[in-house]
């Protein structure tokens, strides 16, 4: 690489960093007032996108811009007077849940809006030149991009340590209860700030329409783009988004110009592993003040009553006799109910007892199911042996993931479980001659003995009764204890022993095990996989299975599971914003029953 | 004899000494109360004593043995229970099953996957819960208790290790003022049937001169005096600090 090559791509690096902070920075102040990570935030961006591609043939690119993000931050105003509000004193897993609602609903909305295909934006008018920089030709328009990320950094500077509301911002973010005492207007405040990250938000892309077309996936992809740089920089620090910013920005331009493309995702993945490793909260970032109050106090579980065991007993026997009774398709339905419902499970396992918040289980259910696939069809080993190594691709995955997860917690740990899923997603996308990138693989069909489908459901009914009894089981021996002791007060915990890390290692592990299991099985019963498997909407699949049927039972997810996966199959078919359905789902659940399905039948039992 | 020796202990946070050669000795079934107006360096000296933080110098030993770069958890192993100033135990669990909790991590059995946990170390438990007379209480969860009683869950789960040396940091913080003789006093008699060392600190100076056999006087991370109660509360030094800096 030569000395002017080298300077390009730095260049190259700076301007996508401008796009990067104006997310990350909108993530950081909202996070940092409101104590809400905002995942519809790469929703925003890409309306962001979509408005000022619409606009600019009316008013012209240099007045879409400033349209589209204003139009962007009065929807935030809006999203946060009529959602955000009610959730300000809810358990973080709803928040977040809210806010991933809105990702669906705003996903089908664009598309419903501008349909499927990528957008172009127009050039920017006066800036559709290059200039000579160093004897190659380097965009104008990156040149105006590069000064954007100091100018947006400086305004929002002055406008933090000189204006009164800057002061009061400064105060909520050190000690939102303080400044809640002393009589600072929360409501205001919150809103003002959710509509200034929005407009952030908005602008930021607003701004990348002559860089790159305006597409419906842009929003997952910066979302865990922003949650690396707030993580590297520090959550609630702008200066440090800037600076993570920055770096990730250069890591990324160099990996390109240097024609390793496909080694960006795992540098950026290092250079987060080293930051979490010597720095857990970011580069500029604080420990997080402890929440005041915040008792989480989870009911008890007891063993469960003779009744119980046997009301279960006579469920696993009734499955056992509906291939007597039935066939076609509804064995078809309950072979996906029952493999759903291991993914449930082991989801609640590790969010519910564990205490580890996930938004990126489906990565490890993918996992299972291309370790399956690849086993088979690369490999070419028998089903059965594909069936049985398979989850240790899963294993695998969870051992690395979970190392650097269980070093956080909350929502940090909640913003990395989603950003390793993202890079696995990825990376099964991008990598076309192993995995069959974005078509995924073909032809994982079972051995001759068990293609039937009443045989294939044996096998799913054994396999996911086993796992889901023996996750049961895990929870009332010393080892689920230790967990849940982990779980209620780490403090107490350290102080009596525990490795609370290595008991969460463990118990992520485990989790991620089952829903390898569990994607194992799926690969085998549809013949096929793609990417989707392991993409982002299925980890909250799971996380809806989990909250339908309430977190506070051991059951829960079963029945969660079982009405997502009939509701999906009836009513999903031919319908196009089917996502959008679920997203106002989750809202209606999140503010109407927190408590999930599970609470509604304990209500009743109890009057 | 002495089970916790502190010997010429110092730290300091970017300038600020918080602890300047501080230096005592616990013995066994001793009541030792640590106390001194607001940063005093009590909670500094609390925090190095249990591992939580690295001490710049000096050393720190329970029956010989030090206790200087270990982790809570590798302190606790040789013999070291404690008690927070705000309760910390298990809210999803009941009484009986907090204390079974310390019982099988101290059994180093809490990495198994196969027992039943509500049925090991019943015994055990409910002996210590009766020691602390919560034992009619066993089946409740945490989260309902009432906050005297969570003190006394605490001080059961402390003793599950059957610690040589107890800490209790502000063991009567937040009680009923009738409550808190009465927790101080469970907690001299099982210390000295068992012959447990005793350190804790205290805001409520009735508490510290009733109950203590000891008392440590802190002041700007130095020790300044200590001594049976009656001779400290007479020690102008002290009472300086105390009425001079208007905090007791």
């Amino acid at each position: 690489m030569t000395a002017a090559s080298v300077l390009l791509q730095f260049l190259n690096g700076l301007a996508s960093a401008s796009s990067l902070f104006l997310v990350a920075a909108g993530l950081s102040l909202i996070f940092g007032v409101t104590r809400i990570v905002n995942f519809a935030h790469g929703s925003l961006f890409m309306l962001g996108m979509y408005a000022a591609v619409a606009l600019a043939p009316y008013v012209g690119f240099w007045w879409s811009v400033p349209l589209a993000a204003l139009a962007v931050g009065a929807l935030g105003a809006v999203l946060e007077a009529l959602l955000l509000r009610r959730l300000y004193a809810a358990p973080e897993l709803l928040q977040l849940l809210a806010t991933f609602a809105l990702v669906l609903i705003i996903k089908d909305f664009a598309l419903w809006a501008w349909g499927p295909e990528d957008l172009l934006g127009p050039r920017a008018p006066g800036l559709e030149g290059a200039v000579a920089i160093a004897g190659s030709r380097f965009p104008e328009y990156d040149v105006f991009l590069i000064a954007c990320g100091p100018i947006v950094l400086a305004a929002l500077w002055q406008l933090l340590r000189r204006t009164r509301w800057g002061t009061l911002v400064r105060a909520a973010t050190q000690d939102r209860d303080m400044a809640n005492a002393l009589g600072v207007d929360q409501r205001h405040l919150f809103g003002s700030v959710f509509a200034l990250g929005a407009l952030l938000a908005g602008l930021g892309g607003a701004l990348q329409i002559p860089r790159e077309p305006a597409t419906l996936a842009i929003d997952l992809q910066v979302i865990s783009d922003a949650f690396v740089v707030v993580v590297v920089g520090g959550l609630g620090s702008i200066p440090g988004a800037f600076l993570a910013a920055l770096l990730i920005g250069e890591i990324k331009a160099f990996c390109i110009g240097l024609g390793f493309s496909e080694f960006t995702l795992a540098v950026e993945f290092v250079v987060m592993a080293i930051v979490l490793v010597l720095r857990p909260w970011g580069l500029l970032g604080q420990m997080p003040a402890p929440v005041r109050g915040a008792g989480a106090h989870e009911p008890a579980f007891a063993l469960p009553s003779r009744g119980a065991l046997q009301a279960l007993v006579a469920v696993a026997l009734a499955l056992c006799v509906v291939p007597l009774l039935s066939g076609g398709y509804t064995l078809v339905l309950l072979t996906d109910i029952l493999l759903f419902a291991l993914f449930a499970v082991s989801l609640h396992f590790l969010m519910g007892p564990g205490g580890m918040l996930s938004f990126g289980h489906a990565a490890y259910f993918g996992l299972g199911a291309y370790g399956a696939g690849l086993l088979l069809l690369k490999a070419e080993t028998s089903m059965g042996l594909a069936l049985l190594a398979a989850p240790l691709f899963a294993v695998f995955a969870a051992v690395v993931f979970g190392w650097f997860c269980v070093r956080l917690s909350g929502v940090y740990l909640a913003m990395l479980t989603l950003a390793f899923a993202q890079i696995t997603w990825s990376v099964v996308y991008q990598w076309d001659a192993f995995t069959g990138g974005s078509n995924g693989l073909i032809g994982i069909w079972p051995a001759g003995w068990l293609s039937g489908k009443t045989a294939y459901y044996y096998v799913t009914l054994a396999t996911s009764l086993a796992g889901i009894a023996a996750m049961w089981r895990v929870l009332y021996a010393p080892f689920g204890y230790a967990l849940r002791a982990g779980r209620d007060s780490p403090l107490r915990a350290d102080a009596i022993g525990i490795d609370v890390r290595a008991q969460q290692w463990a118990g992520f592990v485990f989790a991620g095990l089952f829903a390898g299991i569990a994607g194992a099985l799926y690969a085998f019963s549809k013949g096929s996989i793609s990417p989707e498997a392991l993409a982002v909407p299925r980890s909250v699949d799971g996380l809806v299975m989990v909250l339908l049927g309430g977190l506070h039972t051991l059951t829960g997810p079963v029945w969660g599971a079982a009405l997502f996966t009939w509701l999906q199959d009836s009513v999903a078919r031919g319908f196009d914003y089917w996502r959008a359905v679920i997203g106002a789902v989750i809202l209606l659940l999140v503010i109407a029953v927190p408590g999930g399905l599970g609470s509604i039948l304990r209500a009743r039992s109890s009057r | 004899m002495t089970v916790l020796s502190v010997r010429a202990l110092a730290k300091s946070y970017g300038g600020v000494h918080a602890l300047r050669g501080v230096s005592f000795g616990v013995a066994a079934g001793e009541l030792v109360a640590l106390i001194g107006p607001n940063g005093a360096g009590k909670t500094t000296c609390f925090d190095v004593l249990n591992g939580q933080s690295a001490a710049d110098a000096g050393a720190v030993e329970l029956d010989g043995r030090s206790l200087l770069g270990l982790t809570p958890r590798q302190i606790w192993r040789l013999g070291v229970g404690r008690t927070f100033q705000i309760t910390a135990t298990f809210g999803s669990m009941t009484v009986r099953e907090n204390v079974q909790t310390a019982l099988l991590s101290r059994q180093r059995r809490l990495w198994s996957l196969i027992s039943l946990a509500a049925h090991a170390c019943v015994d055990d438990a409910d002996a210590l819960l009766a020691r602390v007379g919560i034992l009619e209480q066993a089946h409740r969860p945490c989260a309902v208790l009432a906050y005297g009683d969570l003190k006394r869950v605490e001080l059961a789960m402390a003793l599950a290790n059957q610690p040589r040396l107890l800490l209790m940091d502000e063991p009567t913080a937040g009680m009923a003022p009738g409550e808190r003789g009465e927790l101080m006093r469970l907690a001299a008699g099982l210390a000295r049937e068992d012959g447990t060392a005793v350190l804790f600190t205290e805001h409520d100076m009735e508490v510290v001169f009733t109950h203590a056999d000891r008392v440590l006087v802190l002041a700007e991370g130095e020790l300044i005096a200590q001594g049976r109660p009656d001779v400290v509360r007479a020690d102008a030094r002290v009472r300086e600090v105390y009425l001079g800096g208007g905090d007791a």
